[in-house]
């Protein structure tokens, strides 16, 4: 099975929108999850100004997908998804 | 406790907008246009009724950032002139710091309990046995409070066996210690300003986020944008709040335009050492206790509700004032800025006249954003001199006693925390203030907000990272 790569964006527009919020899946995901996912704390991913859209802060890439607006429930939602496509 | 959520995000994000007008080529123009940028025609309408309504409210929380009371506004004058306001203002005074955006607030209804439909009439009526009170009729063969008689106890809600009887709240009104908050006669939430203390809890917890401080960051820009001797004064309970550490952050504010950046942590040094001296003194003269004095909505307890513990009140300043002591020395003729995580230290800074503005952290935040400034990627740039592990500890509930006690030699400190000024917590002040004596403790300390000031209401990170950023700092630290 293939591993499901996270990166939450720590850049200073991310953290200060709601990333800060999310500091706390770098214990949590690993514990839930194990091996199946990781998760990489990244600093700016560059997408808030590639996006031209700050106001979608906090970002986040699952595999290669972006997740704008990210919350722990977003995120969360997206790995369950792919772990399921998986089985 | 503050929360990350939707209304917290979309506050931040105007912010950042309104400073990007600021350093634009034509800031009152740009300013007008926000509301139609964030919600141009066609858009989507994420909360409320209609676009319109949207754009008023942004518009309402614009002139709130640029320093105006929704109060004062007469409805006609348009955002380019407040904007146009503001830059020629010479003074913004930090007195009543806070208005409440009418468009904003849903207009809950006062804070009550309430019989729904889904009262089955049943023959049990528990709810009637239930309530001490005799609040509770039968009418048509259902139940019905007699709100003259309700004390708002909830043991109904209990005793219901169909959770027939809910409670409706005010959040503001529920978590406002001090009844400062409430509707007029014509149902608008007004803050009565003899009565509040700053807390912030009403802007941390109305879900409609309809109460706003009256900002004073376009006075600073003004002076960052204009390279004034500009000195920031920063807050303990900063570390963490961004990313990188405190020696990244003060390189992003000297980026931005500051010309010096002190650590509050410095003032806490002096009050520690005053502060314990003091204990000592007044043990020893005869008091049972002592309380701290370094909460400013604490301080404004006092004052408006809670004279009789007066006495009881350490005479040691704050480390704010300390701190800027300090900076008036170096810097006789600068431009002074603290840097606070919440609205009451809006209060000490208007009644100390070496402090000019304040700047909180989302606003701080906003500064970083619109400028594009990446604290990780910055260098170090270090203090003068480095503030003890147990001054940068005092935005932590529990650590201004533990800093005071350790220093204190010639008596044994007994420490109680009072975490949370809601309205029990101040009962209890009450009954010490009346007894003169706190059980068998003799220092009491007062933080005003839960966890302390790292969970004040303009903070941007959560209390647990917040208080594992500082723990790792402070560890470092002999």
């Amino acid at each position: 099975m293939k591993k499901i790569t996270v990166k939450i964006c720590f850049g200073t527009t991310c953290f200060v929108m709601g990333s800060a919020y999310l500091q706390d899946m770098l214990e949590t995901i690993p514990v839930k999850y194990g091996s199946k996912v990781e998760l990489i704390p990244a600093k700016c991913l560059g997408l808030c100004s590639k996006n031209g859209e700050y106001s979608k802060a906090p970002y986040a890439l699952i595999n290669e997908d972006i997740i704008a607006e990210a919350t722990a429930e977003k995120i969360i939602k997206e790995i369950e998804e792919r772990l399921q496509n998986e089985n | 406790m503050k929360t990350d959520n939707q209304a917290v995000r979309l506050k931040k994000e105007i912010l950042v907008r309104l400073v990007k007008s600021f350093f634009s080529e034509d800031f009152e123009k740009n300013v007008h246009y926000i509301p139609y940028d964030m919600r141009p025609k066609g858009a989507n309408v994420p909360f409320r009724c209609c676009i319109y309504k949207e754009r008023a409210i942004i518009k309402d929380r614009l002139i709130a950032d640029l320093g105006f009371a929704i109060e004062e506004d007469d409805e006609r004058s348009l955002l380019s002139e407040y904007a146009h306001k503001a830059l020629s203002r010479t003074n913004n005074s930090s007195k009543n710091p806070l208005t409440v955006l009418d468009t904003a607030c849903k207009g809950c209804t006062h804070s009550k309990i309430l019989v729904t439909e889904l009262c089955q009439g049943c023959l049990a009526r528990s709810c009637q046995s239930a309530c001490k009170f005799e609040a509770i009729q039968i009418i048509n063969g259902k139940s019905v409070i007699d709100s003259t008689k309700c004390k708002n106890c909830k043991m109904c809600i209990s005793a219901c066996p169909y959770n027939a009887i809910v409670k409706v709240s005010a959040p503001c009104e529920d978590f406002c210690p001090v009844d400062a908050i409430g509707k007029d006669e014509k149902g608008v939430t007004k803050i009565d300003f003899e009565k509040c203390i700053l807390c912030g809890k009403c802007i941390a917890v109305c879900p409609f986020a309809a109460v706003h401080e009256k900002s004073q960051i376009i006075d600073i820009l003004k002076h960052l944008k204009k390279e004034s001797k500009i000195i920031a004064m920063i807050a303990p309970s900063i570390v963490g709040q961004f990313p990188g550490n405190i020696y990244q952050l003060k390189s992003a504010m000297l980026q931005i335009g500051f010309s010096d950046v002190f650590e509050v942590a410095m003032g806490a040094d002096v009050t520690i050492k005053k502060e314990a001296a003091e204990l000592e003194a007044k043990i020893k003269s005869g008091k049972k206790f002592m309380t701290t004095s370094c909460c400013a909505a604490y301080n404004e307890l006092i004052e408006k509700h809670l004279p009789e513990i007066k006495p009881f009140v350490s005479e040691t300043k704050t480390p704010l004032f300390y701190t800027t002591e300090i900076v008036k020395e170096q810097y006789p003729d600068s431009i002074k800025v603290f840097i606070s995580p919440c609205v009451a230290k809006r209060n000490e800074i208007g009644k100390n006249k070496d402090i000019d503005y304040l700047l909180n952290f989302e606003e701080l935040g906003a500064i970083f954003i619109a400028k594009n400034i990446e604290i990780e990627k910055l260098k170090e740039s270090f203090f003068d001199k480095e503030s003890s592990g147990n001054a940068r500890n005092f935005p932590v509930s529990g650590k201004v006693a533990a800093a005071v006690s350790k220093e204190t030699k010639n008596i044994d400190a007994k420490a109680f925390i009072l975490n949370n000024l809601n309205k029990p917590n101040i009962s209890l002040l009450k009954t010490y203030a009346k007894s003169g004596k706190c059980n068998d403790y003799n220092l009491i300390e007062v933080m005003c907000c839960e966890g302390g000031c790292i969970n004040g209401n303009s903070t941007i990170a959560p209390y647990k990272t917040a208080l594992k950023e500082i723990n790792k700092l402070t560890n470092n630290d002999k």
